[in-house]
């Protein structure tokens, strides 16, 4: 049961991890545009200059 | 014409670092091709640092460096592409709307983590009841929960507690009273237990709950957000431009919304106003139609009010523009439209209602259980817990959820048909009506004129005039040329002001204007003495004489929906501000018995009041600024998109395109969602029936209440899905 010491931390800690992430995702407008985002995924080449865009 | 050059300034915003932003609203974006292939031409243009499409509300995100570029370059070469765009500014409610989903979203983020993270820890305790755990092992399980729950509940359930506290401090009940109330004695109920190393604890169940009902509301909230930036849209792509003067004598075209009050604007004839205001200079011909719903048109002179949507016909005028004030009919509409808002908030909600019988029922229900209890000699304890029990098992997970689903559902399903919705409790009025009150002009009838007799005059004839009507800028003459679908404009036309176009075309003279100019007055005078609402233009090409009626047309479909709509036991009636014949004539048309003419807004008002007075619930459909107090005032209204800006406002829901098909999707549409909701709420109802007496037995385990809270969410979620097949 030692382990219990190790493992529960663990969970908690990646959990943690997962919610920071979603947080993240959120804050820089993932969500915004998800029509658009699961065609993004398979287009093939982006726009060259296409960085900055998820900012603010 | 010079209409191209449109000063964008107004909506240009800083980005930081010397670079400028510009939204655009663009019409037809609607596949991954539009969106690549439009990101991919304007990354080229020199300067331009992003363009981001967002493919769910159809917009442009531009951002480049401040210099020489000129935004309407943008919008000449998305035309280029095959795309009408404009620049738009978002109003305040769709940037509220945007950030109150986006903080649901968040909320519902930690209340899931928080809920998938407990389950963990729950699942072994569950198990380790039934088997060997040590107490010791099951307390800092527990404790290890809390730490989790307890937090995220604090911060999830904020929009539940502060709702619930609005309502309390107006002595009001709403469903977010018992949802509240039964969180918070889960989660203290539970940290009791954990102190005392009880077997039990709740903080499963009451993080699920809050994850359960967040998700309902943000479906709900981000339904409502994506159909406010449609209308956001919708209104931007309108590209209401007005000619600005911005010293005396010089003009410059710039957007409807950075005119302030006090600037002069130029009207020219076959313009739409874009401003409220007084004339200071000029005498033209106006139609105030969309306003009064009077299709004669009046004369206008220095000192004559024009609103936004008057067309100005014949002269030029200098307006000057005004805030919504010092005009007697804007000022008396505005004041008929506060009092009519102000009684409409009495309206109770299908949630509220329920929750009114619902909450003190199950409050009663959970100390009765205690008190039952005790009189069988349980310890307090044990009695407290049982009751708590029943709260949570009570906890209108799926009542909260019954409501919410349904509406998301439905509307939808309407935004798929045209129909975009303003207000929440939209669906639940219309399905409640019982008699359809319809405008006359711009509401039954097309807001734009259209040839009448076209089928009479042969087509080589109707394609000339058409050319030779681009020539002019009157609007009758401009229906001519749209009827015709003319796009080559005769050469060497002269205008004689307000008489109309002439020149010569193979070999022959040809003009079009007053029926005198082109010597048809016996052929005009005919037509108006067989429909005399409408307005004539003549033709003539050598000996060649024809005459056009020019009239606003009924809408392709309205006959058919009204009497679909007298099918399902809804009574019609028009009630418009135009004068008689036209009315009785446009009744006539439609099979409706029932109609009044010459209605003044307060009249208006009179007859919705008296109707309701004699049981009815009323839709009011309706376009023009007198109606805009009518749809305040009537149980449930709707407005097509040309309306006004005022009447859009307060319009339940607003419809889009040439049909009146529309409405009775809507109402068939909201019918059956109602239908529905009180489907959802008796599944509430009985799923309680069946739960609370176990509850009140005492034989509910945290396991029991998790599964049924799931099982019952994913019930009336499922029912609501039903709402997607198309109504009967």
């Amino acid at each position: 049961m030692e382990v219990m010491v190790i493992l529960v931390p663990l969970a908690l800690a990646l959990g943690f991890v997962g919610l920071l992430g979603f947080l993240w995702t959120l804050k820089s407008g993932q969500y915004d545009d998800l029509d658009g985002a699961a065609w993004r995924a398979i287009s093939d080449d982006e726009p060259a200059n296409d960085h900055g865009a998820s900012r603010k | 014409m010079q209409a191209d050059v449109v000063d964008f300034t107004h909506y240009l915003k800083g980005a930081g670092e010397g670079l400028v932003h510009l939204d655009l609203a663009v019409e037809g974006i609607n596949c991954a091709g539009c969106m690549a292939k439009i990101e991919r031409n304007l990354s080229t243009i020199p300067d331009v640092v992003s363009a981001r499409v967002n493919l769910t509300d159809s917009r442009l995100a531009l951002e480049w460096r401040a210099g020489a570029l000129d935004p309407a370059l943008f919008v000449r070469r998305l035309a280029d592409l095959g795309y009408k765009a404009y620049p738009f500014e978002r109003d305040d409610t769709e940037t509220r709307e945007a950030q109150r989903a986006k903080s649901l979203l968040r909320r519902l983020g930690v209340a899931a983590f928080a809920a998938m993270n407990v389950m963990m820890l729950s699942i072994p305790v569950w198990s380790g009841n039934v088997s060997d755990m040590l107490p010791e092992q099951r307390d800092f399980f527990h404790w290890l929960s809390a730490l989790i729950v307890l937090p995220a509940a604090a911060y999830a359930a904020q929009p539940f507690f502060s709702s619930a506290w609005s309502a309390l401090r107006t002595r009001g009940v709403n469903m977010d009273v018992p949802i509240s109330i039964g969180i918070v004695l889960a989660l203290a109920m539970s940290v009791v237990e954990t102190i005392n190393h009880a077997e039990h604890a709740y903080y499963d169940a009451a993080i699920m709950l809050i994850a359960f009902l967040l998700a309902g509301r943000y479906l709900d909230h981000n339904m409502r957000r994506r159909t406010r930036a449609f209308a956001g849209n919708l209104a931007a792509l309108k590209a209401e431009t007005a000619t600005k003067f911005v010293s005396p004598t010089e003009i410059r075209m710039v957007p409807a919304a950075a005119i302030q009050p006090g600037d002069v604007v130029l009207l020219r004839p076959g313009e739409r106003c874009a401003v409220d205001g007084n004339v200071i200079e000029g005498r033209s011909e106006i139609d105030q139609s969309l306003i009064t719903g009077e299709t004669l048109s009046v004369i206008a002179t220095p000192g004559s009010a024009v609103f936004a949507g008057t067309l100005v016909r014949t002269g030029t005028l200098r307006v000057r523009a005004a805030a919504a004030s010092g005009d007697t009919l804007l000022d008396e509409i505005s004041r008929l439209l506060d009092q009519a808002l102000q009684g409409r908030s009495r309206y109770l909600r299908l949630a509220e209602r329920a929750s009114r019988l619902y909450a003190p029922v199950v409050h009663a229900a959970a100390l009765l259980t205690m008190l039952g209890w005790l009189a069988f000699g349980a310890t307090f304890h044990d009695s407290i817990v049982t009751a708590i029990a029943v709260l949570i098992i009570t906890c209108p997970c799926a009542l909260g959820l019954a409501i919410p689903a349904v509406q998301t559902v439905a509307s939808g399903t309407l935004f798929g048909s045209g129909v975009l919705l303003n207000a929440g409790d939209a669906i639940e009025r219309i399905a409640e009506i019982d008699r359809v009150i319809f405008d006359k002009t711009g509401t039954l009838t097309l807001p734009e004129l259209d040839v009448a007799n076209l089928s009479s005059i042969p087509a080589d004839v109707v394609e000339l005039a058409g050319r030779l009507a681009l020539s002019s800028r009157h609007p009758v003459a401009a229906a001519v040329a749209r009827a015709a679908g003319a796009d080559e404009p005769l050469t060497d036309i002269e205008e004689e002001p307000g008489q109309g176009v002439r020149g010569s075309y193979e070999g022959l003279p040809i003009r079009l204007g007053r029926p005198s100019f082109c010597d048809a007055d016996g052929l005009a005078n005919e037509i108006l003495s067989r429909d005399p609402e409408a307005s004539v233009v003549a033709f003539c090409h050598g000996d060649a004489r024809v005459v056009f009626a020019v009239r606003q047309q009924m809408r392709p479909d309205a006959a058919e929906v009204v009497a679909h709509l007298n099918r399902l036991g809804i009574a019609v009636e028009i009630v418009s501000g135009d004068r008689e014949p036209a009315v009785r004539f446009a009744a006539g048309m439609l099979g409706i018995h029932e109609w009044r003419a010459g209605v003044s807004p307060v009249d208006k008002i009179a007859r919705i009041e008296e109707l309701e007075r004699q049981g009815c619930k009323v839709l009011m459909v309706g376009d023009g600024l007198n109606d805009a107090p009518a749809l305040a005032a009537a149980h449930a209204s709707m407005s097509p998109v040309s309306a006004t800006h005022m009447s859009q406002a307060v319009a339940d829901a607003v419809f889009l395109g040439d049909r009146l098909a529309p409405v009775l999707v809507a109402v068939e549409v909201s019918r059956k969602a109602l239908r529905l909701m009180r489907e959802n709420l008796w599944l509430a109802v009985v799923y309680n029936a069946l739960a609370v007496p176990v509850a009140i037995a005492g034989l509910v385990t945290p396991l029991i209440a998790a599964a049924a809270m799931s099982g019952s969410s994913v019930l009336v979620m499922l029912n609501a899905l039903r709402a997607r097949r198309k109504a009967v």
